[in-house]
């Protein structure tokens, strides 16, 4: 948007090749089924999908911007605003509630000193609700990334923060 | 111990590789149907299995498969369904996980069977972690042989595509996951056409559960009758069961369908019995999306019968004083859970993830969300019980997709077996939102 | 030759019978019958491939399938997308349990639409405010709060006032129909979801103006409508122009001598007949830059009848009847501050002329 931030939008050259190898999976003319692949493709490089990501991949994909503003918006998991370095995605569903996930979330807020929504001024959590993880068996759990934290207790919270704190 | 046929092998070491899970006998399904079965034949046992989907509709997945049109000249699909987001279930998720080659094997076998080229496995996008081991399951069959062009000299080709989604409940639905899958909106498409003749692409398409595919290579190598002869009546075969909430052992359990619900929930070999000091007081036995049940009505028919863990008896008395088996996430609940409390947070649930199409789920949901929270946190009045009621019926059955059902039922059903706790959150709205404050009023627990 | 035709299939509607050819929806079987028996369709609009199916305002039921097999579909039915079949008996007012149903629709529409007819462009040729007359009950029980937007350009001709839309997603499929490039569309999901460019653009387009005719309320609106009126206020006239763009016919709305706005012309179902270019609808409003054919005609049943809603006027008996027997009011003493605009009064809506 504004012209003053250059910084060419473009997937690093390994990210490059690896989209061409997604576009393919496809049968001829289907390369919109692309889209959610490229979306987590974009997030995991920029962190966040800004309008000009999505432009970008609307791009690679020859289809028009506002197909993929309507469907990163529909899904949850694409940040549309900047995001702290590790986003925290915590279950609040019923069956994690049962297992204590409402006491571990307080504390949780309380270590972090925000709220849902929120990223913390140091900008390295961003705290987010989400809904089942399916993990409810070993709930209270939350997600950064790609990686599952199940059985939370305080002090497991505490160990994990203070270990992605360093 | 009861049979097992997709957890036979869960606990030996390295069943993750692609070695080790042909040493267990993997991959011999794959064999014997391509090299010795039409794919007919391969249609004809799982019918004569009588296996029923396992995502929650418990339609019979051979009858499905018939149903398929084959045009001639226009591709056919196999669409796994591993969007599992269903709050209470998470047994594909430990399955794929786990045992990544069982699901890679059962879709090689099915999409022979229903002569597809390229299959797609859509699994949820938070399972990112899960994508990345089938991927590497995918590729380690490949290198055996077993998936690409001209499998074993068959002449058969098949490519398997793992599909990441975005983070949208809806998406399990099997229309929603076509529209996701073809790089849209998740939103439900009307039916008709159903998928069977038009699908994702517009071409015919088959989508079913990770578990019900999983099934397929014991069906090959023992036969349709084997599974069928599990089991008890139209409930043939194994399930598994999520077990979550106020149990010694939650986790994920492969059960013959006709256990008693009693023994499940309170036998060492699964729950292992309410946590200690306490007891038990209701279930929601297939997913969020069944109707909960109090402990009377779960352990038990109407009639005074035991309850089994079969697709019929737990719908036994119809939503009067039964329930559904569903995805088979079984959350069980003692007297320290409050109702309304976790009605409420399903209802959010389901508001959270409506997509919007339709005007009864779209704004109903929502609605009773509020009106949920209201009573929840003190503000209700005793006439929002008979509003909820009455949301909940005007959603039922008007909308595009099964989940405007979905999110009626548990409103429904805590409203129609848990009344007074309702009743009293309203009238004692101080008392009631006391932190951990729940109803003891006259209440059967077991 | 006669072999050709495809057979015709019989269908009742509300003890009506009519034949149409198979694959008619039920929707435009009953159409066929007359305004009487034809269920309201708030998303579905016939010239536009794919609409349908989510407003759920046409719900009916079906009594008997078809004459091979007659058992009742177990659920209600949208109309608008369900094929007929040979001997299949439809009930549409004359089922209580539809007009109920329909009833429900028309409080889940209203919950998150504003109240406030007596102020809205559309009034008078709104689809829902004629849906809400017919079929709702006679107050909302919604008191939790409603969500509200700002109103928004969207280029210099459009206006979208968010509150108003109901998500029909008629002006989406009109973007990607009638003009070769979208840029606005359906943003988040369930009932965050909202027509929306995303990020500030214009829709710029030679046939964009269009997403003002098929919008069923006034989310869409005319930026240039001079004199934003009552649109009783306004005498419709048939004219048309030798247009490059588009076959130039059209609907001028006349206030005495000044052209105040243009549309395309519509059918009885307020459905437009023929879209019109950005040229014809925005720029061309003189009298002189068109042939005048006269008045256009409006069907009794069109939206934009005048005295619609007159209190004695129109609104069919047994509906009244059926649903005032079926309305049970849950709580007698709650606020009832926001009425539903049926209980706006009378003059409101009557025929100032
Ligand atoms: C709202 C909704 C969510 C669903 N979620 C899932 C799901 O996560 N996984 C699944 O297998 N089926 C899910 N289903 C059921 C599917 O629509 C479909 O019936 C199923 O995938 C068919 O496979 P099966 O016959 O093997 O069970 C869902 C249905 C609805 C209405
Ligand atoms: S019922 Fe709900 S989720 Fe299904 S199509 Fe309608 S709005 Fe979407
Ligand atoms: S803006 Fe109008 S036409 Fe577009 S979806 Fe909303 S109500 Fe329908
Ligand atoms: S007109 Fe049929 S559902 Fe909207």
């Amino acid at each position: 948007m504004t012209t003053e931030t250059n910084a060419k939008i473009e997937f690093t050259p390994e990210r490059q090749v690896l989209a061409k190898e997604i576009i393919a999976r496809y049968p001829e003319g289907k390369q919109k089924s692309a889209l959610l692949p490229l979306l987590h493709l974009a997030q995991e490089q920029w962190g966040w999908t800004s309008p000009e990501v999505m432009d970008y991949v609307a791009g690679l994909l020859s289809i028009e911007p506002v197909e993929v503003y309507e469907v990163a918006t529909f899904y949850t998991m694409f940040h549309l605003d900047p995001v702290g370095k590790h986003v925290i995605e915590y279950c609040r569903t019923g069956p994690c509630c049962l297992m204590g996930a409402e006491d571990v979330y307080a504390h949780l807020k309380q270590k972090l000193g925000i709220d849902a929504g929120q990223t913390t001024p140091d900008g390295k959590f961003t705290l987010k609700e989400v809904e089942c993880l399916a993990a409810c068996g070993m709930g209270p759990v939350f997600q950064i990334r790609e990686q599952y934290y199940m059985h939370l207790t305080n002090q497991r919270v505490d160990e994990i923060i203070e270990e992605l704190s360093k | 111990m009861g049979k097992k046929i997709l957890l036979e092998h869960i606990d030996v070491p390295g069943i993750d590789t692609y070695d080790v899970y042909r040493k267990q006998g993997g991959y011999t399904a794959v064999e014997k149907a391509l090299k010795t079965m039409t794919p007919d034949s391969v249609v004809e046992e799982v019918k004569k299995a009588g296996v029923r989907g396992r995502g929650g509709a418990g339609f019979p997945m051979g009858m499905k498969w018939s149903f398929l049109a084959k045009p001639e000249g226009v591709p056919r699909y196999l669409v796994c369904n591993a969007d599992e987001s269903e709050p209470g279930t998470f047994k594909d998720h430990y399955l794929m996980k786990h045992i990544p080659h069982l699901l890679i094997e059962g879709m090689i076998i099915s999409s022979f069977a229903l002569g597809a080229n390229k299959s797609f496995i859509y699994v949820r996008g938070e399972l990112m972690y899960v994508i990345r081991i089938l991927e590497k399951a995918i590729a380690e069959a490949k290198a055996a042989g077993f998936l690409g062009k001209n499998i074993m000299g068959s002449g058969y080709d098949l490519e398997l595509v793992v599909q990441p989604g975005g983070g949208a409940y809806i998406c399990g639905e099997e229309t929603a996951l076509l529209e996701s899958l073809e790089g849209k909106r998740g939103n439900p498409r009307n039916k008709p056409p159903f998928p069977a003749v038009k699908g994702l692409y517009q071409c015919p398409t088959v989508v079913n559960n990770v578990e019900s595919i999983s099934t397929t290579p014991w069906i090959v190598n023992n036969g349709g009758d084997a599974y069928a002869a599990i089991g008890i009546g139209r409930s043939t075969g194994t399930k598994l069961i999520s077990a979550s909430g106020h149990i010694n052992k939650p986790g994920v359990y492969e059960i013959e369908l006709g256990v008693s619900v009693e023994d499940f929930i309170y036998a060492d070999e699964w729950c292992g019995g309410i946590r200690p000091g306490h007891k038990l007081k209701a279930v929601v036995a297939g997913g969020s999306s069944v109707p909960i049940l109090p402990a009377n009505l779960i352990l038990n028919l109407a009639n005074g019968d035991k309850r089994l863990m079969t697709y019929e008896s737990l719908s036994d008395g119809g939503f009067a004083t039964g329930t559904m088996l569903g995805s088979g996430g079984f959350i069980v609940m003692d007297e320290t859970a409050c109702v309304v409390r976790n009605t409420w947070n399903f209802s959010r649930f389901y508001h959270h993830e409506s997509c919007g199409q339709c005007s009864p789920c779209r704004e109903g949901t929502g609605w009773m969300e509020k009106v949920l929270h209201r009573i929840e946190h003190g503000h209700g009045s005793l006439h929002d019980i008979d509003l909820l009621v009455d949301v909940a019926k005007k959603i039922e059955g008007n909308t595009i997709c099964p989940l405007g059902d979905a999110a009626a039922w548990p409103v429904g059903s805590a409203i129609r077996h848990f009344r007074d706790e309702f009743e009293w959150h309203i009238k004692h709205p101080v008392e009631a939102t006391q932190p951990g404050a729940v109803y003891r009023g006259e209440m059967a627990l077991v | 030759m006669e072999d050709n035709k495809p057979q015709l299939v019989k269908v009742t509607v509300d003890g009506i019978e009519v034949e149409v050819e198979p694959g008619t929806t039920i929707l435009q079987a009953a159409r066929k019958i007359g305004p009487e028996v034809a269920p309201p369709a708030m998303c579905y609009y016939q010239p536009l491939k794919g609409s349908g199916g989510k407003c759920r305002a046409c719900l009916v039921k079906v009594a008997a399938g078809s004459a091979k097999d007659p058992r009742p579909m177990p659920k209600l039915v949208a109309s608008c997308i369900t094929p007929v079949q040979d001997g299949m008996v439809v009930e549409n007012t004359t089922s209580p349990q539809v007009l109920e149903a329909r009833k429900g629709v028309v409080e889940f529409l209203l919950i998150n639409h504003p109240l406030d007819c007596p102020v809205c462009d559309q009034a008078g040729e709104c689809d829902l405010q004629n849906f809400a007359f017919e079929h709702g009950a006679a107050k909302t029980r919604y008191e939790e709060e409603r969500r509200t937007f700002d109103k928004h350009d969207l280029g210099p001709y459009i206006q979208l006032h968010m509150t108003r839309c109901i998500l029909c997603y008629r002006c989406v499929f009109t973007a990607d129909q009638i003009t070769n490039k979208r840029v606005h569309g359906v943003m988040n999901r369930g009932d965050h979801a909202e027509i929306s460019t995303y990020i500030e653009k214009a829709i710029d387009n030679d046939f964009s103006g269009n997403v003002i005719d098929v919008c069923p309320v006034g989310a869409l609106t005319d930026k240039t409508y001079r004199f934003k009126n009552r649109v009783w206020f306004s005498r419709p006239v048939d004219a048309h122009r030798d247009c490059p763009t588009c076959s130039g016919n059209v609907t001028l709305w006349y206030r005495g001598e000044e052209v105040i706005r243009v549309t395309a012309r519509k059918n009885e179902w307020n459905e437009v007949k023929e879209f019109i270019c950005n040229t014809c609808r925005f720029e061309t409003k003189k009298t002189s830059d068109w042939v005048i054919e006269g008045p256009t005609k409006i069907a009794r049943s069109s939206v934009i009848t005048a005295n619609k809603y007159r209190a004695d006027t129109v609104k069919p008996d047994f509906v009244s009847r059926i649903a005032a027997a079926n309305y049970k009011p849950i709580d007698d003493a709650r606020d009832t501050s926001q009425l539903s605009i049926q209980q706006l009064p009378p003059e409101r809506f009557a025929n100032s002329n």
